[in-house]
């Protein structure tokens, strides 16, 4: 088809050859060709964060981001492996130890913040926890139970860190 | 009431983390809207323009050309039998007929090979419409020649309810003072963020299947067969996980479910829809916005004498539960107090509106905030302490109401002093600066409802060899936890852990049938089932090991995986061997089935009187506030909140609850408004119909909620609700603590700071025309 184009697109360190139509969101992509339907469609407007996936490391909104942005870029979803890979895994446990899941239905999204979150402000304070949720709604939990999750795992993957140093 | 209380068990009463917690972080829970099928369409829904209009013609020629359409059905494709929750309350179609009542109403739908083409051949379908004259207001539509929107109901009259106990009128020409005040609350969002989402499949020769993210898969499952003209055994639900709920569209049948099961019996193809936010929030399903009007008499010590409501609720365009929302107002107009006489008049008023049902707390959040923000009035008219004035009104434990609640437990007078206590309410309450102030709000919720149709829960128990159980009820986990909850029970009264329980989700071909997760009545309700079925597990166990081990089946105990006699602990054996030897020896499959039906009393809704629930739980909480006089702004400083929920079975997730309730009564109270003008809503989207966010909230350190555990002997094991009574009071706590702050009126919500500024403005000039 004409309207098409192909690309090749990195996804949680797996490369995928594709033909989108060049509108497609990565959201889009990413549930509908790739079937990773981990990351969630709510709003599809910028205002909830459910679609929150990691771009460069970079939190952003796949639902306002067009597949096409993301060539030559690295993409990791909650899908990302998570062995091997410390950060997301404690982040996860910690999630759902504090009880900051509920439905489950923002928590990739807020999974997703938290490790870039985390990346850039590895002992972050209260303050800036809520600041990095800001674009983060949850309608369950009323962000308690995320708050602490956020600290405990923090508390941890810093606790990792320093014995990694010793 | 102390922690160790908790420790008396080896399962409930410990936090604990949820069973599908680590699926959901993860991503691999698989909602609705994640479902793929082979071949599967996408569907749309085309919507009215038009507040109020006949329907002359469809015409679907050019989005049927549209290459990628496959088919288009409108109303006439079903068999125009009306459905509904209430008898008497009938009037949902799958698609509008011959008329539409507000814009966003559902006129046809679209299945096409992606979601893209769905959407481009809506455009194309033609409808002729005859506009008709519209009425949003309430008062405009209770008007002699009003627009009437439903033939069966003459003056828009959708629902009344009116009961009177004791002798109102009576009571109020002895009362050493009467007050009357008007409340006005607003249309708010259930708000969840998984829009709704379904799969239908129609295979031959004549079955229907719905995957949806449901609370209530049993409702949609009478509805859809019901709307479809089909016999119920020829439909079939299947319940995803569910992104949250809070009632509304997730507890019916909704026109997307029909609309997907018929386009798949004209494709032969599975048929998926999901509606936009934008969809979700021009569509029906919110908060009743109401005009109450409440007139209450006390003696000079403020006891109060009576209580007398009347109520006007713009139900908008069609029934949904509303004849029960309004009826439940009423009768939650009393708790948490002692009020010996009581009259309600309440009308639900159609309008073309989107319509209105229920929404976490259903009415009894409305209530509340009238009822507390005028007791509160009451005690400032007789310089009374308002705690003071609460905690003699209490209700007390043990206490039979005069519209026949009959109360349990009930600690309330502990909810209100924790409160007080924890917020600093008697230094804090007269001495804050200018512009802060400190609310105190009350609230009580039922756990589940007797209803007069489906109450009963029953669960399924199955011990297999391996140890692993499986648990088969037909409730619904909406995320509150109930799948860890119900699993800790079975798992506490079978001696086995939490992991060894295997939870089944519904699907009405194999789990039992049950009225689903709606007004607070799964903890309890299911709970008790749950409780029982593991019991009669546990006798077979017992029985077959008693014969075993060649001891008295009383005297064995069940604990960690094994079973073993209390008199002398060395006979024991391994649940599991027990198991087996009951299957391979004696031919005995270990089973329990558990039913609860809370009794057999039943409320009369004619008159109001009967004992609405099972367990009834007070709550209490403080707010703080600052008010930022230049804005309008408020600041919540800090927020303290008791609940009464009986024995948590699982603290972790209780606390969750609480706190969710709380926080979603916050965003009612300061922020949340679906803003309608002439029936359009004008902020469907979640930028300008603003919920609350993490940095809306007070930190850690200045929010907190407590358990005041009882334990209540309808319980399992003593437990109750949690989910929704915690929210019942808070938004009066920040009413007043923003009257405390400005000492305006806030009779009318929400507490936004449009509104704020303008009552400002308005005591500003008045004050300078006084001077
Ligand atoms: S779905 Fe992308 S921000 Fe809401
Ligand atoms: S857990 Fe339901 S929206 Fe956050």
């Amino acid at each position: 088809m004409t309207d098409r184009v192909e690309i090749s697109l990195q996804v949680n360190g797996v490369r995928h050859s594709l033909s989108i139509r060049p509108w497609r969101t990565l959201l889009e992509v990413l549930r509908e060709e790739l079937a990773l339907t981990g990351t969630k469609r709510s709003c599809g407007e910028g205002q909830c964060g459910a679609c929150t996936v990691l771009v460069d490391g970079n939190a952003v909104n796949a639902c306002m981001y067009l597949a096409l942005e993301a060539l030559g870029r690295d993409v990791r979803t909650i899908e990302g492996p998570a062995q091997g890979d410390a950060a997301l895994d404690a982040i996860q446990r910690s999630f759902v130890d504090k009880g900051a899941v509920q439905c489950g239905f923002c928590t990739p999204g807020m999974v997703m913040a938290t490790r870039a979150l985390l990346q850039d402000n590895p002992l972050p304070d209260e303050d800036a926890i809520r600041e990095a949720l800001v674009g983060h709604l949850c309608r369950c939990t009323g962000y308690v139970q995320i708050v602490e999750a956020i600290q405990d795992a923090a508390a941890k993957l810093a606790g990792c860190a320093e014995r990694a140093h010793e | 009431m102390s922690e160790e209380r908790y420790g008396d068990y080896d399962v409930i009463g410990r936090p604990m983390p949820k069973k599908d917690g680590l699926h959901k972080a993860s991503g691999r829970a698989q909602y609705a809207d994640d479902i793929a099928m082979p071949g599967m369409l996408h569907g749309k829904l085309l919507r009215s323009p038009h507040p109020h209009a006949r329907i002359l013609n469809i015409d679907a020629a050019r989005a049927l050309a549209l290459p990628g359409v496959r088919a288009v059905v409108t109303g006439r494709d079903f068999p125009g039998i009306h459905y509904g929750n209430l008898p008497q309350t009938r009037d949902y179609l799958p698609l509008a007929l011959d008329k539409v009542r507000y814009i966003g109403e559902e006129v046809a739908a679209v299945a096409a090979v992606d979601e893209d083409t769905a959407e481009e051949a809506l455009e194309r379908i033609e409808v002729e419409y005859e506009p008709l004259p519209a009425v949003f207001d309430m008062d405009e539509a209770l008007q002699p020649g009003a627009p009437q929107l439903h033939g069966a109901s003459p003056g828009n009259v959708s629902a009344r309810s009116a009961y009177h106990f004791g002798d109102v009128d009576a009571a109020l020409r002895l009362a050493a003072h009467v007050r009357e005040d008007l409340f006005e609350t607003q249309p708010v969002k259930q708000g969840m963020l998984e829009p709704h989402a379904c799969v239908g499949l129609w295979e031959q020769p004549g079955k229907a299947t719905l995957w949806a993210c449901k609370m209530s898969p049993y409702v949609v499952w009478r509805q859809l067969a019901m709307g479809l003209g089909m016999a119920l055994g020829d439909v079939r639900v299947v319940q995803t996980y569910v992104g949250g709920g809070f009632s509304g569209g997730k507890q019916e049948a909704m026109p997307m479910d029909f609309c997907a099961v018929v386009l798949s019996r004209r494709t032969g193809r599975p048929v998926k829809f999901v509606h936009t936010m934008d969809e979700v929030l021009t569509i029906g399903h919110m908060r009743h916005p109401m005009r109450i009007r409440l007139r209450t008499g006390t003696d000079r010590e403020g006891r109060i004498l009576a209580q007398d409501c009347y109520l006007l609720a713009n139900g908008g365009a069609y029934s949904s539960i509303g004849g029960f929302s309004i009826f439940l107002a009423g009768a939650m107009i009393n708790l948490p107090y002692r009020v010996p006489n009581m009259r309600y008049q309440a009308q639900r008023i159609y309008t073309n509106n989107g319509f209105c049902g229920a929404l976490r707390g259903h009415t009894v959040v409305q209530i509340c905030y009238a009822r507390e923000s005028q007791l509160e009035r009451i005690a400032e008219d007789l310089a009374i302490d308002p705690v003071a004035l609460r905690l003699r009104n209490a209700v007390q434990p043990g206490e039979v109401t005069p519209n026949g609640f009959r109360v349990g437990t009930f600690a309330f007078r502990e909810c209100i002093e924790k409160v007080v206590e924890a917020s600093g309410w008697r230094a804090k309450r007269g001495s804050l600066p200018a512009f802060r102030g400190i609310g105190l709000g009350c609230g009580a919720h039922l756990s589940g409802a007797r209803l007069m149709g489906h109450s009963a829960s029953v669960a399924e128990i199955r011990v297999q060899e391996d140890g692993t159980v499986y648990l088969s009820t037909g409730s619904t986990d909406v995320g509150q936890g109930v799948e860890t909850a119900m699993a800790m029970i079975a798992a506490e009264v079978l001696g086995v852990g939490v992991d060894d329980i295997r939870c089944t989700r519904v699907d009405t071909e194999s789990t039992p049938v049950d009225p689903g997760t709606f007004g607070s009545r799964v903890t309890l309700f299911t709970g008790n089932a749950v409780k029982r079925a593991a019991q009669e597990a546990r006798a077979q166990l017992a029985r077959i090991a008693a014969d075993k081990l060649g001891v008295d089946a009383a005297d064995l105990a069940f604990r960690r995986h094994e079973i073993f006699s209390r008199s002398n602990p060395k006979l024991r054996m391994g649940l599991k061997e027990a198991v087996r030897w009951g299957a391979f020896q004696l031919g005995q499959m270990v089973t329990g089935r558990g039913v609860y039906a809370a009794g057999d009393e039943k409320i009369d809704f004619r008159t109001g009187y009967g004992n609405l629930s099972p367990a009834y739980n007070p709550s209490a909480c403080v707010a703080e506030v600052e008010v930022e006089p230049e804005t309008g702004r408020v600041t919540l400083l800090g927020f303290w909140g008791a609940d009464d929920s009986g024995f948590p079975i699982n603290p972790l997730a209780v606390r969750g609850q609480v706190i969710g309730a709380a926080v979603m009564s916050i965003g009612h109270a300061l922020f949340e408004n679906l803003v309608r003008v002439q029936g359009q809503v004008m902020n469907p989207s979640l930028r300008d119909y603003k919920m609350p966010l993490a940095t809306d909230l007070p930190k850690l350190g200045n929010f907190h909620h407590y358990n005041i555990v009882t334990e209540d002997p309808e319980g399992p094991f003593g437990a109750k609700e949690a989910g929704q009574g915690a929210g019942t009071g808070v938004v009066a706590a920040l009413a007043y603590a923003i009257r405390d702050a400005t000492g305006l009126p806030m009779n009318r919500l929400p507490l936004s700071p449009q509104n704020i500024l303008l009552a400002l403005m308005r005591a500003r000039d008045a004050q300078g025309e006084a001077g």
